[in-house]
C-alpha cells in the first residue's frame, strides 16, 4: 500500500508516519477493557422497561410484583428522576422516563437493578403498564401541514429552514427534476451500549464509566437530571467499541446512576442489540424533491428543492441535521441562484440524529443522482459534468458562504478517473478449469448466476462535507502537556472511539517535543471538553489542542534551555529529538534537557466563530469543508436484481495525513457505510414498528460485500488547519452511496436500453428487476 | 444436573423417553438464539446430542446407492468430499449456510428439526427425494421428507422421537442448488430452489424454498421440462428452459414479509429455475 | 434462579462453572462467570462473530453454544493464544497493519484468523473473505484486515522457506 509507506525523512511515529495503535496489543489479545467488560465489586445489573406502542397514554405503571422478585434491589420510574425530567443535546425535550406519554416503541418507562440479568428481565416482565393506545403520527407531510395534534408540548416541526439566494426566478436551457428516498440507517457499531456507574459514599456525587463520543456534553445533561453539580458528576471514558454518532445522545448514563445513587451501589447496565436498536438515535429518512437548471454546456444554473427530514419522536440534533443537508444541496458545485426549502418534523417513529455524514448524506443522494441525469440531459459524461461545475477555493454555498478551504474538487475527480480499473472481467479471471469465481459473481456462494447474466456498471459521487459544528457553535477543545525527563504526558477529554485519535495525539507530541516517549493520560472529565468525536472534527480541534498545548511546553522548554545558554526561544528549534539553535551550535537532547524541568500547559483551541442562518439560509454557518470523489464499479444481475460492488475507487481531500494507514482505514470503513446505506442497510418500520431490530435482518456489509478500495490521497495542507489536516471521517460515507447507485443505474441502461430511475435507497433487489 | 450428554442413540431415546419434555440439543445454532432472545427456555431437562457418534457419521451405500447422513452431521463435512462428491447440491446448499462458525457446529439434522421455509438444505433434500428415520425407544420409522415437513416449522416428529438419520439417493444425473439473499454472505434466503434431472429415471424434480409455508415441489413443471428433454443428448432447447421457470413460478405460494415481496420471491425462484435447467442441460435447437 | 454447577476446560484449565442458569450460552460463562471477557457480544444470534472461540478445534460462535453442554469438550478463548503482551504473528500483523480501530470485532477474527491459517496455509483472497465473512467489522471496511492476513501468510512462508 504506497499511500502509507513512509518516506525515509520522517522520525518514526511522528507525524506522517503510521505507527501502530498504542491500545493495539490490548484490542488484539481480548484484555482491552471496553465499557462492557468493566465490572465492579458488588455491583448490580440494571435494566430498562421499554414501550411497545409508538404512541400510547400511560394510565398507569404498577411496579409492585417486580418489587416482590427475589433478587430486584429497584425498580425506578420518572418519579425517582430528583432534577430535570428532560434532557437533550439541542432542545431539552426528551424525557428521562415517559410520565404521561410514550412517543415512540423503545421509550424508557422504567428501570430495574437486580443481581443477575436474567433477574433483570423477569423483573422487567413483572412490571405491569397499562397505555391507552393514541394514533400515531407517521407521515411527516402531515406534521408539516400542521392538521395533527402536536404529540410534544414542543410541536411537530423541530425546524424548518429556508435557503434563497440569487434570483429565485432564473431559469435554464436545461431542467432536470426528481424525488429521492433515503431510507433509516443505523450506524450499527458493534460495542453495544454499557455502563458502570459508581456512587459516592454518602451519595454526593458519582463516577460513570461509559463508552460516549462526548464526556462533557454527557455530564451536563447528566448532572441537570440528577440535581447535583457537574463537578459532583465524573465521566471516565470506557472503551468504546465505535460510535457513529449514535452515541452522541444520553441512552442508558441517567438510568444506570439513578439505580447506582439510589442504591449506595455500583450498578452496570449493557443493552442487548434488539434493545440497541431502540436506545439510540438513528439515520434520518428522508424525501427530497430537487430541480436542476443548467445551461446546455451543463452549468448549474439554479437549483430548487424541497427536504423533508422525519426526526422520530425528540428532537435530538435533527436541526443541526436539516441545516447541513439544505446548505449543502448543491453539493460540491457552484450554484448561482437557489430556492431550498427543508423541514425536520417530530413523528412517533424513532428518534433520529447522528450519523456519519450528517444530513449531507441524505442531500448528496439526491443532487449526484440529480449531476446524472443533468450529464444525460446535455450528452455530457458523468466525469465531465461534475468537472464543470466543480467548486473552487473561494466559490460560494448557496448560504452565501464562501469557501476558504482548499477546495480540490477538480483534482479529486480526476484523480480518481485516474485510478485503474478493475483488471478482472465479471466473474474474475476464468481459472484453468475454464471456470469463473462464483464468489466474484453477485449471489456469491448461493450460485443464482453465471458470468452471462451479470452486467457491469460504473458510477461516480462528489460530495461535500463541513467539519466541525456550526451555527455559531463554539465546538472547542481542550488538551494538557506535562513535559519532564524526556517523557511527554498529553491529557484529553476527547473520545477515543475506534478512529486512532489515541495514535495521533502521540505522533503530535512527538514531533513538536522531540520526544519518543509520549503517554496518555486516563480520558475523563478531569480537565476541560474537547467536544464530541463527530462531524469530522477531532483531528483539527483535539489535534489542535494537543499541538498548542505542546507548542506551549515546548516554548516553556525553549525558555529555560535558553536561559541556560543565553539565547532567546525564537533562536531555538527541535530537530528530531534535540534542541538546537538556529545558527547550529548548539544541541541538547531533549531528554536532559527537560531531566529537571516540570513542564505542564493547558490549552483550549478554538475555532473562528460561526453565525446562525437568517430566514433566507444566509449565513457564514460552517466552519471548514473536505472534499472527496468516489467512483464505483458494481456487477449486476438485471433478472434478479443482486450485485456485487466489485471497486471503489476514491481521492479525498485530506489537507495532509497525520497518519497514513489511519487514513485508509476511515476511509475503507466509510465506504463500507456507504455501500451498505446503497444496498442493504434499513431500518424497517411498520405502523412504528420496528421489524428488524436484529442482525439477522438489519444487514451489515461482509467480507463478500465490501470489494477492495484504491484511494489517492490528496495533500494540500489547509491553511486554517491546525496542522493542515482535514477530518478524513464522514466524506467516504457520503458520495459513496450515490456513486453505487449510479454504477447499478449504467449497468442496467446497457442491460435494456432504458435502465430504471432508483430513486431510493436502500436499492432493493425487487427494485432493480422488477 | 439437567443436561445429559448421551452416547448412543439408544441412551438418547432412551432419556427422552424418560423425559418427553426434554430440548434435544445439537448444534444450537437455531435453538440458543431463541434462548438468548428470552423467548424459549428449556423447561425440564436437555439432551445434548453432539457426543452421539452415530448421529456424527455418514455412510456410503453403493447397492442401494443411498448416501446415509446422520443427524448431527455439520454442514462444513458435507461440504468435503467423498459427501460432497455424493451429494453436490447438499455441499452448495451447505456452502451457503451462515458462517464457517454456523456450519461448524449447525446440523442437517437440526435443519430439518427447525424445518422453517428458509432451510438451507431442505429444498435439496425435497429434490432428491430423501427420507428422514426418526427413532425412539419403541422403534424406528422412515419417513419421505416431503412427509416429514409439515409447515411453517412444524414437523411430523413424534413426542420421543429423535431425527436419526437422512437417507439421500446418489443420483446418475445432474443436481443443484441456487439461493438468493440480499447479501452475499450469512442471509436468510428469500428464494431457493434445488434440480435434480436423474438420467436413469428420467426424471425431473424441482423443489422450492421460501415461497411456501414448506418446501414445495413442482410437479407440473417437473413433467414439462422431463417431457423436453432430449434424454440421450441430456438437451432442450431454450423455450423448455423458460416455460420451465414459468411453471415454477406459477407453482410457487410466497408471502410478503419485512424480507422481500411475494412478488419478487415468485420471479425470483421462476429465474432460479431457468438458470437451473440450463445448467443441467446442454442447449439444443428448438424443435421445427 | 436455577444453579447449574459443572466444569469446562478453558484454555487448557478447568475451571468450575456455578449458579449458571439452564440455558445459558458459553459466550455468557466465559463473560460472567468466569472472567474472561475477550470474546465479545455484539448479537446474540451467531451473526456478527465477536464471540468466536475454539470448541474441540472447531471454530464456532460461543453465543450459539450452550454451556453446560460444552462440558468436556476444550475450548480456546482468545486468552488462550497468546500471553498478555506477547502477541502472535497473526495479533501483531493486525496491529501492524492498521487492521484494529475500535477493536470490538478483533478477538473474534484474531481467533478466525488463526483457524483458517491453521487449515488453509495461503489463501487467496477471495478465500480469506469466505472464510472470514462470519465476522463483521463495522470500523475497517476488510480491507487492512485482509493485508494483514495475506502479510501473516508471506510471513510464515518465508519462516518454512528459511534454511535450517
Amino acid at each position: 500500500m504506497t499511500v502509507t509507506d513512509r518516506p525515509a525523512d520522517i522520525r518514526p511515529g511522528t507525524i506522517g508516519s503510521s505507527p501502530p495503535r498504542p491500545d493495539g496489543v490490548a484490542k488484539v489479545q481480548g484484555s482491552f477493557e471496553f465499557s462492557s467488560d468493566i465490572s465492579a465489586d458488588g455491583c448490580l445489573w440494571g435494566a430498562t422497561l421499554r414501550s411497545p406502542h409508538p404512541h400510547a397514554r400511560i394510565v398507569s405503571i404498577d411496579l409492585a410484583a417486580a418489587w416482590q422478585l427475589d433478587g430486584v434491589s429497584a425498580v425506578i420510574t420518572a418519579e425517582d428522576v430528583p432534577g430535570e425530567m428532560n434532557y437533550g443535546l439541542i432542545s431539552q425535550d426528551q424525557p428521562v422516563f415517559a410520565s404521561d406519554v410514550v412517543r415512540y416503541v423503545g421509550e424508557p418507562v422504567a428501570a430495574v437493578a437486580a443481581d443477575h440479568p436474567e433477574t433483570c428481565r423477569r423483573a422487567l416482565d413483572a412490571i405491569v403498564v397499562e397505555y391507552e393506545l393514541l394514533d400515531a403520527l407517521l407521515d411527516p407531510e402531515v406534521a408539516i401541514a400542521g392538521d395533527a395534534a402536536p404529540i410534544h408540548p414542543d410541536g411537530n416541526v423541530i425546524r424548518h429552514q429556508r435557503v434563497l439566494s440569487g434570483d429565485p426566478d432564473a431559469v435554464g436551457d436545461v431542467v432536470v427534476e426528481g424525488t429521492y428516498e433515503l431510507g433509516m440507517q443505523d450506524q450499527a457499531f458493534l460495542g453495544l451500549e454499557a455502563a458502570l456507574a459508581i456512587p459516592d459514599s454518602g451519595g454526593g456525587g458519582v463516577e460513570l464509566h461509559v463508552a460516549t463520543q462526548w464526556l462533557h456534553e454527557d455530564r451536563r445533561q447528566l448532572a441537570a437530571c440528577l440535581a447535583m453539580d457537574e463537578s459532583a458528576v465524573r465521566l471516565v471514558l470506557g472503551g468504546v467499541g465505535g460510535a457513529f454518532g449514535a452515541r452522541e445522545d444520553i441512552s442508558l448514563q441517567v438510568h444506570c446512576c439513578l439505580l447506582a445513587l439510589r442504591l449506595g451501589r455500583p450498578v452496570r447496565m449493557a443493552y442487548s442489540r434488539a434493545e440497541s436498536f431502540l436506545g439510540h438515535v438513528h439515520r434520518h429518512p428522508a424525501k427530497i424533491w430537487i430541480r436542476h437548471h443548467a445551461t446546455s454546456g451543463g452549468e448549474i444554473v439554479k437549483i430548487e428543492a424541497r427536504m423533508v427530514f422525519d426526526g422520530g419522536a425528540y428532537a435530538s440534533t435533527s436541526s443541526a441535521v436539516l441545516v447541513n443537508a439544505v446548505t449543502m444541496a448543491q453539493g460540491p458545485y457552484r450554484c448561482p441562484n437557489a430556492v431550498v426549502d427543508g423541514w425536520a418534523v417530530r413523528t412517533n417513529h424513532l428518534p433520529c440524529g447522528a450519523m456519519r455524514g450528517f444530513g449531507a448524506v441524505q442531500a448528496c443522494f439526491a443532487q449526484e443522482s440529480q449531476m446524472d441525469k443533468l450529464a444525460e440531459a446535455c450528452g455530457l459524461d458523468a466525469v465531465e459534468v461534475r468537472l464543470r461545475n466543480a467548486m473552487r477555493t473561494g466559490d460560494v454555498l448557496i448560504t452565501g458562504q464562501p469557501v476558504l478551504n482548499v477546495a480540490p474538487v477538480e483534482r479529486c475527480i480526476r484523480e480518481t478517473d485516474a485510478l485503474p480499473l478493475p483488471d478482472e472481467p465479471v466473474g474474475g479471471t476464468v481459472g484453468a478449469d475454464g471456470a469463473v469465481d462464483v464468489m466474484k459473481l453477485p449471489g456469491g456462494a448461493g450460485l443464482t448466476a453465471d458470468a452471462g447474466d451479470v452486467v457491469r456498471g460504473i458510477g461516480w459521487g462528489v460530495s461535500i462535507k463541513n467539519l466541525m459544528y456550526s451555527e455559531g457553535f463554539d465546538d472547542y477543545a481542550t488538551a494538557r502537556c506535562r513535559l519532564h525527563g524526556g517523557v511527554a504526558t498529553i491529557k484529553f477529554a476527547t473520545a477515543e472511539v475506534g478512529q486512532g485519535f489515541v495514535m495521533i495525539a502521540a505522533q503530535i507530541a512527538r514531533t513538536i517535543l522531540g520526544v519518543d516517549d509520549v503517554r496518555l493520560d486516563p480520558i475523563d472529565t478531569q480537565i476541560g471538553s474537547a467536544g464530541s468525536t463527530s462531524a469530522s472534527r477531532q483531528t483539527w480541534m483535539s489535534g489542535g489542542a494537543v499541538d498548542a498545548a505542546c507548542r506551549a511546553a515546548r516554548e516553556r522548554l525553549f525558555e529555560a534551555v535558553g536561559a541556560a545558554h543565553g539565547l532567546e526561544p525564537v533562536q531555538l528549534a527541535i530537530d528530531g529529538t534535540d534542541v538546537v539553535d538556529t545558527m547550529g551550535d548548539l544541541r541538547v537532547p531533549v531528554v536532559d534537557a527537560t531531566a529537571d524541568l516540570e513542564i505542564d500547559e493547558t490549552v483550549e483551541y478554538h475555532h473562528p466563530q460561526t453565525v446562525h442562518l437568517d430566514e433566507n439560509g444566509q449565513g457564514n454557518c460552517h466552519t471548514a469543508f473536505a472534499f472527496v470523489a468516489h467512483r464505483a464499479v458494481v456487477d449486476v444481475d438485471p433478472e434478479l436484481g443482486l450485485v456485487k460492488v466489485v471497486q471503489i475507487a476514491t481521492a479525498q481531500d485530506v489537507g495532509r495525513a497525520l497518519n497514513p494507514l489511519s487514513v485508509i482505514g476511515q476511509i475503507e470503513g466509510g465506504i463500507a457505510q456507504g455501500l451498505g446505506l446503497a444496498v442493504m442497510e434499513e431500518i424497517i418500520q411498520v405502523d412504528g414498528v420496528i421489524r428488524n431490530g436484529n442482525f439477522t435482518d438489519y444487514l451489515l456489509p461482509t467480507f463478500l460485500d465490501m470489494p477492495p478500495v484504491v484511494a489517492t490521497l490528496i495533500e494540500e495542507p489547509d491553511p486554517h488547519a491546525p496542522l493542515g489536516a482535514k477530518g478524513v471521517g464522514e466524506p467516504p460515507t457520503i458520495s459513496s452511496t450515490p456513486a453505487i447507485v449510479a454504477a447499478i443505474r449504467d449497468a442496467l441502461r446497457q442491460a435494456d436500453g432504458v435502465g430504471k430511475p432508483l430513486s431510493r435507497v436502500p436499492v432493493r433487489p425487487s427494485d432493480i428487476c422488477l | 444436573m439437567p443436561v445429559f450428554a448421551p452416547t448412543t442413540v439408544e441412551s438418547a431415546t432412551g432419556l427422552l423417553a424418560d423425559h418427553p419434555d426434554a430440548m434435544l440439543l445439537a448444534g444450537g445454532t437455531d435453538a440458543m438464539v431463541e434462548i438468548n432472545d428470552g423467548r424459549l427456555r428449556p423447561d425440564d431437562v436437555v439432551i445434548a446430542l453432539d457426543a452421539v457418534a452415530e448421529l456424527r457419521s455418514w455412510r456410503h451405500d453403493p447397492v442401494t446407492s443411498t448416501l446415509v447422513i446422520g443427524a448431527g452431521v455439520t454442514y462444513t463435512e458435507l461440504l468435503r468430499d467423498p459427501p460432497a462428491a455424493l451429494a453436490p447440491a447438499l455441499a452448495q446448499a451447505s456452502r451457503t449456510v451462515g458462517s464457517p462458525q454456523i456450519r461448524n457446529a449447525g446440523t442437517l439434522g437440526g435443519n430439518l428439526g427447525t424445518c422453517s421455509p428458509a432451510g438451507d438444505g431442505l429444498p435439496v433434500l425435497a429434490a432428491l427425494d430423501a427420507t428422514v428415520t426418526l427413532t425412539s425407544a419403541t422403534g424406528t420409522r422412515v419417513l419421505p421428507v416431503m412427509d416429514f415437513m409439515v409447515g411453517v416449522k412444524r414437523t411430523a416428529l413424534e413426542p420421543g422421537e429423535l431425527i436419526n438419520e437422512i437417507t439421500v439417493p446418489v443420483v446418475d444425473g445432474w443436481q443443484g442448488y441456487a439461493k438468493v439473499g440480499v447479501r452475499n454472505a450469512m442471509v436468510i434466503a428469500v428464494a431457493s430452489a434445488c434440480l435434480v434431472v436423474d438420467r436413469r429415471a428420467r426424471a425431473v424434480s424441482l423443489a422450492l424454498g421460501s415461497v411456501g409455508p414448506t418446501i414445495l415441489r413442482c410437479p407440473e413443471a417437473e413433467a414439462a421440462l422431463g417431457r423436453a428433454i432430449d434424454w440421450e443428448m441430456m438437451s432442450a432447447d431454450v423455450g423448455a428452459f423458460a416455460r420451465f421457470g414459468e411453471l415454477a413460478g406459477a407453482a410457487s405460494r410466497p408471502i410478503t414479509d419485512h424480507r422481500s415481496t411475494a412478488e419478487y420471491r415468485r420471479h425470483a425462484v421462476g429465474v432460479l429455475a431457468t438458470r437451473l435447467a440450463r445448467r443441467a442441460l446442454t442447449r439444443s435447437e428448438a424443435a421445427a | 434462579m436455577s444453579g447449574e454447577h459443572f466444569t469446562l476446560h478453558v484454555n487448557g484449565v478447568d475451571r468450575e462453572v456455578r449458579d449458571s442458569w439452564l440455558g445459558e450460552s458459553l459466550l455468557d460463562v466465559l463473560r460472567d462467570r468466569l472472567g474472561l471477557v475477550g470474546a465479545k457480544g455484539a448479537c446474540e444470534q451467531g451473526e456478527c462473530g465477536s464471540c468466536s472461540v475454539l470448541v474441540d478445534d472447531n471454530l464456532v460462535c460461543s453465543c450459539l453454544v450452550m454451556a453446560a453442554a460444552a462440558v468436556g469438550r476444550p475450548i480456546i478463548t482468545v486468552e488462550g493464544l497468546s500471553d498478555p503482551g506477547l502477541p502472535t504473528d497473526v495479533q501483531q500483523l493486525f496491529v501492524d497493519a492498521g487492521a484494529v480501530q475500535c477493536g470490538f470485532c478483533t478477538p473474534g477474527l484474531v481467533m478466525a484468523v488463526h483457524d483458517l491459517l491453521d487449515r488453509v496455509v495461503e489463501p487467496t483472497e477471495t478465500e480469506i473473505r469466505e472464510e472470514l465473512a462470519g465476522n463483521v467489522c463495522r470500523c475497517t471496511g476488510y480491507g487492512r484486515i485482509i493485508e494483514a492476513v495475506q502479510r501473516v501468510a508471506v510471513s510464515r512462508r518465508a519462516d518454512r522457506e528459511v534454511p535450517r
